[in-house]
């Protein structure tokens, strides 16, 4: 656990250090989301039926963009292998590594994404719906990637590859995430939804550290 | 001696001597395919009648639900194949998955296919978001990446176990993704078309469609041995067995 910890704190550390990774894609989710009323027009009733959706999309892309660094430059530069050879648990230390992934992508897009959502006039309910399933969600999103960026890790097309792999396993963290806000909307409730996403966490967070780390072992070999 | 039995069968994991086994065993699989084809063609064309709502344009459900099956078992085989590869660190389970998946994506993109000009006259549409047709469109994806994945990679051995945990992966995901899908169209809209056929099916028309899976079991199943053969032609180039192969040295 305390090794756990240590991995946590140095990949934030990194990624303080190069703050400008963690903002790129911050700037990737809020441009994203902005394109979409200059494409659709400025209708309010229409964007904010298709709000969810969008800023759903728009985290599930800038997820993507740092999950190719997720363990290329610790494969680089040889500390992966020493994690793999070192006497705690692989598998701790990758989740140790999700979770920072998480806590410098998915946290911002949580914090973000009620300002974004004011954007499209959803009302106070309905961001604090979007708040919470992203807050579940963005995790999922992570865990999951984290296998397919383990699968990628040094080969050729890596990233274009790693969205082709992940993107399809996305689907049901998108339409139960996106599902929340809308029934919200209906007024039928978000619960259900909400339920179901954080089911999928808690079976993400016992399976995705086990295959990502299954994945890394095969890479490293 | 039922144990020397099954230690016998094992000998059969070896790509050398699957190689020989898959060669003789194609023709039959390829015979049974044409005489189950044929049979069901000629069940579906000629002796199952018309149906009183959608006319003869059903017919192409001959082809479309057999498809769809195969597309879902092939998944499931593949995985199992990936599986045990993975447990058992066996060359030819890796080689076994790897020549399923294009057959396996053929049959997906089949499906949606021929569900596209089935949908147009009955549906009034090419595409409608319903839970069957999104979750099968996903399953292609996962045949994609899966291919994908496999063609990335130089070195077979990783590949094959790469691929391996991503076919795993997709088989868990396959439910989720269906329900997801299926309750993410409940809940917008009461499903306004359903690809349930009517409650009765008149018994000709399912034994057209029986013998017609079974075709295209067949099919797979002779497409895949002539692939496999050909991926354990390409792995095997260097060892002396593959060299001393008449069709190798001709």
């Amino acid at each position: 656990m305390k090794s756990m910890l240590a991995v946590i704190r140095r990949d934030l550390l990194l990624a303080m250090r190069r703050k400008s990774e963690v903002l790129t894609a911050l700037f990737f989710f809020v441009i994203v989301v902005s394109l979409f009323p200059l494409g659709i027009g400025p209708e309010s009733a229409l964007l904010r039926k298709i709000a969810p959706g969008i800023l759903w999309v728009a985290a599930l892309l800038a997820t993507m963009l740092g999950l190719a660094r997720l363990f290329a430059p610790d494969h680089a530069d040889g500390t992966l292998e020493q994690m793999a050879l070192s006497p705690s648990p692989l598998g701790l230390l990758i989740a140790g590594k999700i979770v920072a992934h998480w806590i410098t992508t998915g946290l911002p897009l949580v914090l973000l994404a009620p300002v974004l959502g004011i954007q499209f006039d959803l009302d106070g309910g309905a961001l604090w719906i979007l708040v919470v399933a992203l807050l579940l969600g963005t995790p999922l999103l992570s865990l999951i990637g984290a296998i397919g960026a383990a699968l990628t890790l040094g080969v050729r097309g890596g990233g274009v590859l790693l969205s082709l792999l992940v993107l399809p396993l996305y689907v049901p963290t998108l339409i139960f995430g996106a599902g929340a806000v809308e029934s919200h909307i209906a007024g039928m409730g978000a619960g259900g939804h909400l339920s179901l996403l954080a089911a999928l966490l808690a079976v993400a967070v016992f399976f995705a550290p086990w295959a990502t780390t299954a994945a890394l072992r095969i890479a490293l070999e | 001696m039922s144990n020397n039995r099954v230690v016998q069968w094992f000998k059969y994991a070896s790509p050398q001597s699957f190689y020989p086994l898959a060669g003789r065993m194609i023709p039959w699989f390829w015979a049974l395919a044409a005489v189950f084809g044929a049979a069901g063609l000629w069940i579906s064309f000629f002796v199952a009648p018309t149906d009183f709502q959608q006319g003869e344009g059903y017919r192409i459900i001959f082809i479309h639900v057999p498809a769809a099956w195969m597309s879902m078992f092939i998944y499931l085989v593949m995985a199992a194949w990936a599986g045990l590869g993975l447990a058992l660190n066996t060359r030819l389970s890796g080689m076994m998955a790897q020549a399923l998946a294009p057959t396996g994506a053929l049959m997906a993109f089949l499906s949606l296919w021929t569900g596209a000009f089935w949908g147009k006259p009955m549906w009034g549409a090419w595409w409608v978001w319903d839970a069957r047709l999104t979750s099968a469109l996903i399953l292609f994806f996962l045949y994609i990446g899966f291919i994908a994945l496999q063609a990335a990679i130089d070195d077979p051995r990783r590949a094959d176990k790469a691929g391996a945990i991503l076919a795993l992966v997709g088989v868990v995901n396959v439910p989720i993704i269906y329900f997801s899908v299926k309750w993410w169209n409940t809940l917008h809209q009461g499903a306004s078309v359903s690809l349930m056929k009517a409650p009765t099916m008149a018994a000709t028309m399912l034994w057209g469609m029986l013998l017609m899976a079974l075709a295209f079991w067949m099919y797979s199943i002779a497409v895949a041995l002539m692939r496999v053969r050909a991926i354990i032609l390409e792995r095997e180039a260097h060892t002396d067995w593959v060299k001393e192969l008449d069709e190798v040295r001709s």
